[in-house]
């Protein structure tokens, strides 16, 4: 049909023979299956890392924020570092599930959800550190306008700390109403494919029983869609305010124009960088190279290298700015001459090399379709944009206006348990979702099948018409299907259940004729009425009558309502040429009295 | 006699449906619900479906947020306790509201994402420990349901018919409570 088309130019984003069903099988796989050895090495090693930080947390908020390594001129380092790099990945979610939705772009669907996922999970991150730095955590809630036993004493408005406030806890809750909206048709085909009760029970809560009517459907695609245009101005919001909790400073190498533009556009760089990460190991440990292929790799691999050129650009204007300007202050800010030679040399060249020349060469078409070399620029990227925090907010202050303050500073191993542990705590959350929750949006993957995927295109292009291609006959065939299918929930009201008939009834056509048949004659329900012996009526011996019996007839009631039409079913199924002529509905009905 | 009766027609694939779904209009039967796995684009315009109106919910919805936060500016930041913080002017509203800006936009975001997914949830009766109702399974797997109002139809010549539009199973449900 016309409706599917798309360009033949255009890869396919769905590779192999993929008919519906395999979609939900391999999407359910990890789900329903179990969970490898490597799955759990890994889960152990963040789990241990995630406990060291809980640690070093418990450590810092009982003795004081004294055990990191701050000094009087570096007030901020490693928590404000580790904040920025944690929102700044959960950039690429929204990014891919908003931005690119309104783009209609296709390839969006089978890494939105594992984005998103990353997401919410880095934003948990980063809100970690706001809350630590704190202090005395349990007094989190003093940032948020409620009456306090201060009087009018209000939080102030005017400062982008408060706006980040209301930016972050804003993203991080649309986010997560956007990711689990999108999720419930698929936790749905995951409650009705399983076969343990406890999953049907579990993901039946977590699916609020979405079933699927075309009304939901419409409303589900327009809530989409509003939502995208929402969250598409709001993730740009989140890292231009981050962006202003510097920019409105007056600290040389902070106070800067550039830095709305050029934070969103390092975000979404870092981002997707991360996501390059986590999903060319996802890929190939659940199995789902046929739906995250080597295009969407690619297609990452462009934003990465726009969103680096971006940097890129903001870079050498900082710098360029910095010298042309002529004020002594910015020749010791983090993209300056004194930055590049003094004491901070390493941490300057880390990020010149990370993001800046090493994203270079995904200019070559072959490298940024090689998973391998795809894989190791991500990780570099993760770094060099970890670098970037770390040199904007530490080399900034290391070297202020007053030269006698000037100093370095070191980690304690507070700081970098810390750290470390929130980089456990994203990748415990990371693996458990791996585990339970469905990694791509089937149900959306599901509706670019036929004018995406490999098999489909195939199809159009030899000149075929597409419609009845979608039918699999592991779901379609009856015998096939029974063998097969999950417990259902009401598969046997599906037919009538006095009806046990499978030899018999070789055909889907012949069981609902059976079905119609006994709506007409009244149908048998053994807690109530007992069977007659139908070898009374003439015509009829044990052999039929054990035929009839599987048909769900028992009683000369049934027998008695049968017409000609009846006649001719029950001919055609169990053989039954003398009943018209032996009028069996006559006899049953004297027997009945 | 039998005024409940409802058909519940099975497809395999979407285009059938779509197919299905215009000849049993064009036929005037009375289509109850399709369900369906994922978005099938265009059914809800050959169901005759009205279109949703919950992008006019959400506008509303930011326009309240839009509101709460200028009232709450305003009352927190001129009028309760005004405060000079870097000389900016403290007693206007209009004068200080460029600091305003990103509370005033996050609200809007705010009350119109979330009110309108609350909206969705209400109208569409999905919420957690709701019992899901796709009457076979496979509606979320591969399958699309219609159903069809059976009421004074003859069931033979209905069934057939829905054969003849490509139903892979066709089934009579008994005086279901919507029907």
């Amino acid at each position: 049909m016309s409706s599917h088309y798309e360009a033949p130019i255009r890869e396919p984003l769905i590779l192999g023979e993929k008919s519906y069903h395999d979609i939900s099988v391999d999407v359910g796989a990890p789900i329903l299956g179990k969970a490898n050895k490597s799955w759990w090495i890994v889960f152990s090693i963040a789990l241990i890392a995630f406990l060291w930080g809980l640690g070093c947390i418990v450590y810092t908020v009982t003795t004081g924020i004294g055990v990191w390594g701050l000094n009087k001129t570096i007030g901020w380092a490693w928590d404000i570092t580790n904040f920025v790099w944690w929102v700044g990945i959960g950039h690429a979610g929204t990014l891919i599930s908003a931005v690119l939705l309104l783009f209609r772009q296709k390839w969006r669907m089978a890494i939105n959800r594992s984005a998103e996922a990353m997401t919410i999970f880095a934003v948990v991150q980063a809100g970690l550190f706001p809350i630590i730095h704190m202090g005395r955590p349990w007094l989190a809630y003093w940032v948020l306008p409620i009456p306090n036993q201060f009087g009018s004493l209000w939080v102030n408005f005017n400062s982008p700390l408060l706006w980040d406030v209301f930016a972050i806890s804003t993203y991080l809750s649309v986010s997560l109403v956007f990711w689990w909206t999108g999720l419930l048709p698929d936790f749905a085909m995951i409650r009705d494919r399983t076969k343990s009760p406890f999953q049907q029970k579990i993901y039946g809560i977590l699916s609020f029983g979405w079933s699927g009517r075309a009304k939901d459907w419409q409303r589900f695609e327009e809530v989409s869609l509003v939502l995208a245009g929402l969250a598409t101005p709001l993730v740009l919001s989140v890292h231009t305010i981050v962006s202003f909790d510097f920019a409105t400073s007056v600290v040389p190498g902070w106070h800067s124009t550039i830095f709305p533009p050029y934070f969103v556009a390092g975000a979404i760089f870092s981002g997707f960088a991360m996501v390059q990460t986590l999903l060319l190991v996802m890929r190939k440990v659940v199995n789902l190279e046929n739906y995250i292929t080597i295009v969407h790799v690619e297609f990452m691999n462009k934003v990465i290298l726009l969103t680096g050129g971006i940097v890129t650009v903001a870079y050498l204007t900082e710098y360029f700015i910095g010298w042309y300007s002529g004020v002594p202050y910015e020749n010791y800010t983090y993209l300056s001459y004194g930055a590049a030679t003094g004491p901070y040399w390493w941490a300057f060249w880390a990020l010149i090399i990370c993001n800046l020349i090493v994203p270079l060469t995904l200019w070559v078409k072959a490298w940024r379709r090689n998973i391998v070399w795809t894989f190791f620029v991500a990780l570099v990227i993760n770094i060099g944009m970890w670098f970037e925090r770390f040199d904007i907010i530490v080399l900034c202050l290391s070297k202020d206006r007053l030269t006698s303050s000037w100093t370095m500073f070191s980690p304690t191993f507070v700081d970098i348990g810390v750290f470390v542990g929130t980089i456990g705590f994203f990748f415990v959350l990371f693996l458990l979702y791996a585990r339970t929750f469905p990694v791509i949006a089937q149900a959306e993957v599901k509706s670019i099948l036929k004018s995406s995927g490999e098999r489909y295109k195939r199809i159009r292009e030899s000149g075929e018409d597409l419609a009845g291609t979608a039918a699999d006959k592991r779901t379609s065939t009856y015998a096939e299907r029974t063998s097969i299918a999950a417990t259902t929930n009401n598969d046997n009201t599906y037919h009538q259940t006095t009806v046990n008939a499978d030899v018999l009834l070789d055909t889907e056509a012949k069981r609902t004729q059976v079905d119609l048949m006994l709506s007409r004659i009244g149908i048998y329900d053994p807690a109530t009425q007992t069977a007659d012996d139908l070898k009374r009526i003439s015509g009829i011996g044990p052999i039929l009558e054990q035929k009839l019996h599987q048909l769900g007839i028992y009683t000369f009631d049934q027998m008695s309502r049968m017409t000609t039409t009846d006649y001719d079913l029950l001919n055609e199924i169990v053989a039954a040429e003398r009943a018209e002529r032996d009028d069996w509905a006559g006899q049953a009905q004297k027997l009945k009295q | 006699m039998a005024s409940a009766n409802v058909l519940h027609a099975l497809y395999n694939d979407d285009d059938i449906l779509m197919k299905a779904v215009k000849e049993l209009r064009a036929k005037k039967y009375r289509i109850i619900d399709v369900y369906t796995p994922f978005p099938v684009h265009g059914l809800d315009k050959a169901m005759g479906l009205a279109p949703t109106r919950l992008a006019i919910t959400s506008f509303l919805y930011g326009l309240v947020g839009l509101s709460v936060a200028t009232l709450m500016m305003n009352y927190i930041m001129i009028e309760d306790w005004p405060r000079n913080i870097g000389g900016k002017p403290s007693f206007s509203y209009l004068q200080n509201m460029p600091a305003f800006v990103p509370i005033m936009f996050e609200l809007t975001v705010f009350f119109a994402a979330h009110l309108m997914v609350i909206t969705f949830y209400l109208r569409s009766k999905i919420w957690p420990f709701r019992k899901a109702e796709n009457p076979d399974v496979r509606t979320t797997d591969d399958h699309f349901l219609i159903e069809v109002d059976a009421a004074n139809h003859d069931l033979d010549e209905l069934s057939k018919f829905l054969y003849d539009t490509g139903a892979s199973e066709i089934s009579l449900i008994h005086n279901e409570e919507h029907a």
